[in-house]
C-alpha cells in the first residue's frame, strides 16, 4: 500500500525532477556560503562536521516543504482518504521518500563538501560518516514528514514548517555533528585509502553518539505513527 | 457556577499568601551567597519559573492528548492554557536566567549550562504553537493540529533535555549544579516554598484565562440562541479556541 | 433490503457556525437522492460527510447498516465520489492516475482499461493530466469514481464541463440507468430533479423540504436559491 504512494510520488518527481536537484543546488551553495562566512579555505574537526550536519540539515527543510503540496492542491488527501488503506500507509511512502531524497542529495553533497571543505580525515571517516548520514537521514525524514503535515495545511506553510521543524530537529543534528566530529577526529592523517580499515573500527567513542541517534529516531517513529491518522483526519 | 471558577477564591488567596512567603523567605531568610552575593537571589525566582514552565508544556502534551481521545473542546483550552501560561513563565525563565547568568558568570548568556541551553530550545519550539494555531482557519482543524503539535512538544521536552545535556558534558565540564542538589536547609526551605508558590499562581492564572475563554465562548453561544445565527458575527481568525 | 443510507438529526459545525442541524433522510437501494440548496446551505458538507471524509458533530448516521464515523472503515470501499476537484494528479498521466488509484483501492489492472474505455479515454490515456481539457478531466474523474465498482455514488455537479456527448458516454456509468445508490447535487435544479427518486432541498442547514420531486414546484425552488 504504502509501495504504491510511494511509486507515484517517485514517479512524479523522476518527470518533474523539482526537489532534489533544488536540494542539492542549496547545499552546494550554503557550503559555498560558509566559506565566506566563515572565511576558511579548509575546514578541520568539528567546524567541518558542524558545518556538513547544518547545510544537511537546512537542505532536509528544504525539501520538506515540498512534500506534502501535490496531495493538497490536487486533491491527493481526499483520494487517499477515500480508499480503505491504513492512514500511516502516507506517513510509511511520504517518509520513505524524503529519506531517498536525502541520500541522492549526499551523494552529491558530501563529495562537494570533500571537495570545497577538504577536511582532514574524511577519507578515512567516510564509513562512519556513512552510518551517521544513514540514521541522520532517517531522523530528518521522519521529523520532516510529521512537520511538513502539520504545515501543509495552513496558510502559512513555507514558514510554518521549518520554524516548527528546525528546534524539533536539534537533538537529531547534536547527535550527528558531535558523532561526525569525533569520526574525523579519529582519523586526522588517514586518507582515503582509510576506508577499508574504517569500516572495522565502529567502537570508536562516537559509539554513543550513534545510539542517541538511532534511539531518537525510535522516539520519533512511534510518535509519528501515534499521531499522524489525527493530521489526515477531520 | 462554572467549573473553572470552582476553588478560584481560594486558589487566588492560596496562590498570594504562598508568594508572599515564598519572597519574604527569599529576602529575608536565605543567607546571601558567598560568591554571588545578593544577585544569586534571583535564583529563587528562576529555576521555579524554569521548572514550572517545563511541566506546564508536558501537561499541555497530556491535555492535548486527552482532546485527541475524546474530542471535547475543554480539553483543547486546558491545552490552550496551559501553554500559553506556560510560555509567559518561560519568557520570565529566560530573562531571569538571563540576570543569573550575568551575575554568576559575567555573561549574559551561557552555553556550558545545559538546562538554560535545552530550556531555550523548547521555548522556541513552543513559540510557534500561536502562530500555527492562528494559521489554521478551520476551528476544528486548528483544535486537533494543536493537539498534535502539544502532544509532540511535550515529548519533545524531556528529550530534547536528555540529549543537550550529553552533548554538553562533552563539550563542557559541569561547572555548577543548577537544581542545587545540596542545598542548606535555610535556602532549601526558601526555595521549595517559592516553587509551590510559582506552581500555585502558575495554577491560578491558568484558570483565570479559562474562565475568561469559556465565558465568552459561552455568551457568544447564548447570543447566538436568542439573537439568531446571524445577529451574532463570528469571531474572525483567532489563535486561542473560540 | 434496508435504506442504504439511514441519517437522523445530523449536525456538522463549522467552529461556533453549525452548516448541517439536524438533517434527516433515508435513502433505499438503488435510489437516487438529490440535494438542492444555495451555495453554503450544506450540501457538499453532507456529501463530504457519507463519503467519510468529515466526522459527524451530532446526529447518527448510517451507511450499508454501518454507523459512521465508528465503522467508516468498513465501508468506504464501497462509496464512489464524484467531487468540485477531480482528485487527479496533474503530472501523472490519466492512465497511471487510475492504476495508482487501483492499487490503492486493490482493483486490477484490466478493470482500469474497462473504465479507460468506457469513458472514452482509452487513446489518450497516456497524455499527463495537466495536458487534458476540462472535458477529458472530468471524464477521468467518472473514471476514478466508478473503478472500484462503488455501491454508493456521491456525485457533487457530476456533468459539469461535459459536452452533450461526453454527457451521454457516462451515462451508463453513473446516471440512473446504472441501478446504483446516488446521491446527487447540482446547480441546475430542474436537471437534478429530472433524475431523481428523492429530493432533499437544504436552506440554512436545515430540510426545506424532503420528498418526492413532484411534490416541490418552482417557487419553492427559487426561494431556496434567493
Amino acid at each position: 500500500m504504502a509501495w504504491a504512494i510511494l511509486r507515484k510520488d517517485l514517479t512524479v518527481e523522476l518527470r518533474t525532477l523539482e526537489t532534489v536537484p533544488a536540494m542539492a543546488i542549496f547545499t552546494v551553495a550554503t557550503f559555498v556560503v560558509f566559506h565566506f562566512g566563515l572565511q576558511r579555505d579548509q575546514l578541520q574537526g568539528q567546524l567541518a562536521a558542524g558545518v556538513l550536519a547544518v547545510s544537511l540539515l537546512f537542505a532536509a527543510i528544504l525539501g520538506t516543504n515540498r512534500l506534502f503540496v501535490a496531495e493538497r492542491e490536487q486533491g491527493g488527501f481526499d483520494g487517499f482518504l477515500l480508499a480503505p488503506v491504513d492512514r500511516s500507509a502516507m506517513l510509511l511512502a511520504k517518509a520513505t521518500a524524503l529519506f531517498l531524497y536525502m541520500v541522492v542529495l549526499e551523494i552529491v553533497a558530501v563529495p562537494a563538501f570533500a571537495i570545497f571543505a577538504a577536511p582532514p580525515g574524511l577519507g578515512g571517516a567516510l564509513g562512519g560518516i556513512v552510518l551517521f548520514l544513514l540514521l541522520v537521514d532517517l531522523a530528518f525524514a521522519l521529523v520532516g514528514t510529521l512537520v511538513s503535515a502539520i504545515a501543509v495545511n495552513t496558510r502559512a506553510r513555507d514558514l510554518i514548517g521549518p520554524i516548527i521543524g528546525l528546534p524539533l530537529q536539534i537533538p537529531a543534528l547534536i547527535a550527528f555533528a558531535i558523532g561526525i566530529g569525533k569520526e574525523l577526529a579519529v582519523f586526522p592523517h588517514r586518507g582515503p585509502g582509510g576506508v577499508i580499515r574504517a569500516f572495522t573500527y565502529h567502537h570508536s567513542p562516537s559509539g554513543e553518539w550513534l545510539l542517541v541517534l538511532a534511539l531518537y529516531d525510535v522516539f520519533n517513529a512511534l510518535l509519528a505513527y501515534a499521531v499522524f491518522d489525527f493530521l489526515l483526519e477531520e | 457556577m462554572s467549573t473553572h471558577a470552582k476553588h478560584l477564591r481560594g486558589l487566588t488567596i492560596a496562590t498570594l499568601v504562598t508568594l508572599t512567603a515564598g519572597l519574604a523567605l527569599t529576602f529575608f531568610y536565605a543567607p546571601i551567597e558567598l560568591n554571588e552575593g545578593f544577585v544569586q537571589k534571583i535564583f529563587y525566582v528562576h529555576v521555579p519559573l524554569a521548572i514550572i514552565s517545563l511541566m506546564g508544556y508536558v501537561a499541555g502534551g497530556v491535555f492535548g492528548l486527552m482532546y485527541l481521545r475524546t474530542g471535547k473542546k475543554v480539553w483543547d483550552l486546558r491545552s490552550y492554557c496551559a501553554i500559553h501560561m506556560s510560555l509567559i513563565f518561560s519568557i520570565g525563565g529566560l530573562i531571569s536566567g538571563a540576570i543569573w547568568a550575568k551575575a554568576a558568570w559575567g555573561h549574559w548568556w551561557v552555553w556550558s549550562e545545559p538546562t538554560l541551553v535545552s530550556y531555550l530550545i523548547v521555548v522556541l519550539l513552543f513559540c510557534t504553537y500561536q502562530p500555527l494555531r492562528f494559521s489554521i482557519e478551520d476551528p476544528e482543524r486548528q483544535s486537533t493540529y494543536a493537539a498534535v503539535f502539544a502532544v509532540v512538544g511535550g515529548a519533545f521536552v524531556p528529550l530534547n533535555f536528555i540529549v543537550v545535556r550529553l552533548s554538553v558534558q562533552y563539550l563542557h565540564p559541569r561547572v555548577l549544579n543548577l537544581e542545587g542538589g545540596q542545598l542548606p536547609a535555610s535556602m532549601a526551605t526558601a526555595f521549595y516554598v517559592m516553587v509551590a508558590a510559582i506552581a500555585l499562581l502558575f495554577v491560578t492564572l491558568m484558570k483565570y484565562e479559562m474562565l475568561a475563554k469559556s465565558t465568552r465562548m459561552e455568551t457568544r453561544r447564548l447570543r447566538r440562541r436568542v439573537l439568531g445565527d446571524d445577529a451574532v458575527a463570528p469571531v474572525s481568525r483567532s489563535a486561542a479556541p473560540v | 433490503m434496508d435504506d442504504v443510507i439511514s441519517i437522523r438529526e445530523l449536525v456538522r459545525n463549522f467552529g461556533e457556525r453549525a452548516v448541517l442541524r439536524g438533517v434527516s433522510v433515508s435513502v433505499p437501494a438503488g435510489a437516487s437522492l438529490a440535494v438542492l440548496g444555495r451555495n453554503g446551505a450544506g450540501k457538499s458538507t453532507l456529501l463530504r460527510i457519507l463519503a467519510t471524509l468529515l466526522r459527524p458533530h451530532g446526529g447518527e448516521v448510517r451507511l450499508f447498516d454501518r454507523t459512521l464515523p465508528r465503522d467508516s472503515w468498513a465501508v468506504r470501499g464501497q462509496i464512489g465520489l464524484l467531487s468540485h476537484e477531480p482528485l487527479l494528479y496533474r503530472e501523472l498521466s490519466g492512465r497511471e492516475n487510475l492504476i495508482y488509484h487501483a492499487r490503492l483501492h486493490g482493483i486490477d489492472r484490466a478493470r482500469v482499461e474497462e473504465v479507460l474505455a468506457a469513458v472514452g479515454m482509452a487513446r489518450r490515456g497516456d497524455d499527463p493530466v495537466r495536458a487534458c481539457s476540462r472535458g477529458m478531466v472530468q471524464r477521468l474523474a467518472v473514471a476514478r469514481a466508478v473503478l472500484h465498482r462503488p455501491r454508493l455514488l456521491l456525485l457533487d455537479e457530476p456533468r459539469s464541463n461535459l459536452d452533450p456527448a461526453a454527457a451521454d458516454l457516462i451515462e451508463p456509468l453513473i446516471g440512473r440507468g446504472a441501478g446504483i445508490t446516488r446521491v446527487l447535487t447540482s446547480h441546475d435544479p430542474e436537471a437534478a430533479l429530472a433524475e431523481a427518486d428523492l429530493v432533499l432541498a437544504l436552506q440554512g442547514g436545515r430540510a426545506a423540504y424532503l420528498g418526492p420531486p413532484e411534490g416541490i414546484d418552482s417557487a419553492t425552488i427559487r426561494e431556496l436559491y434567493r
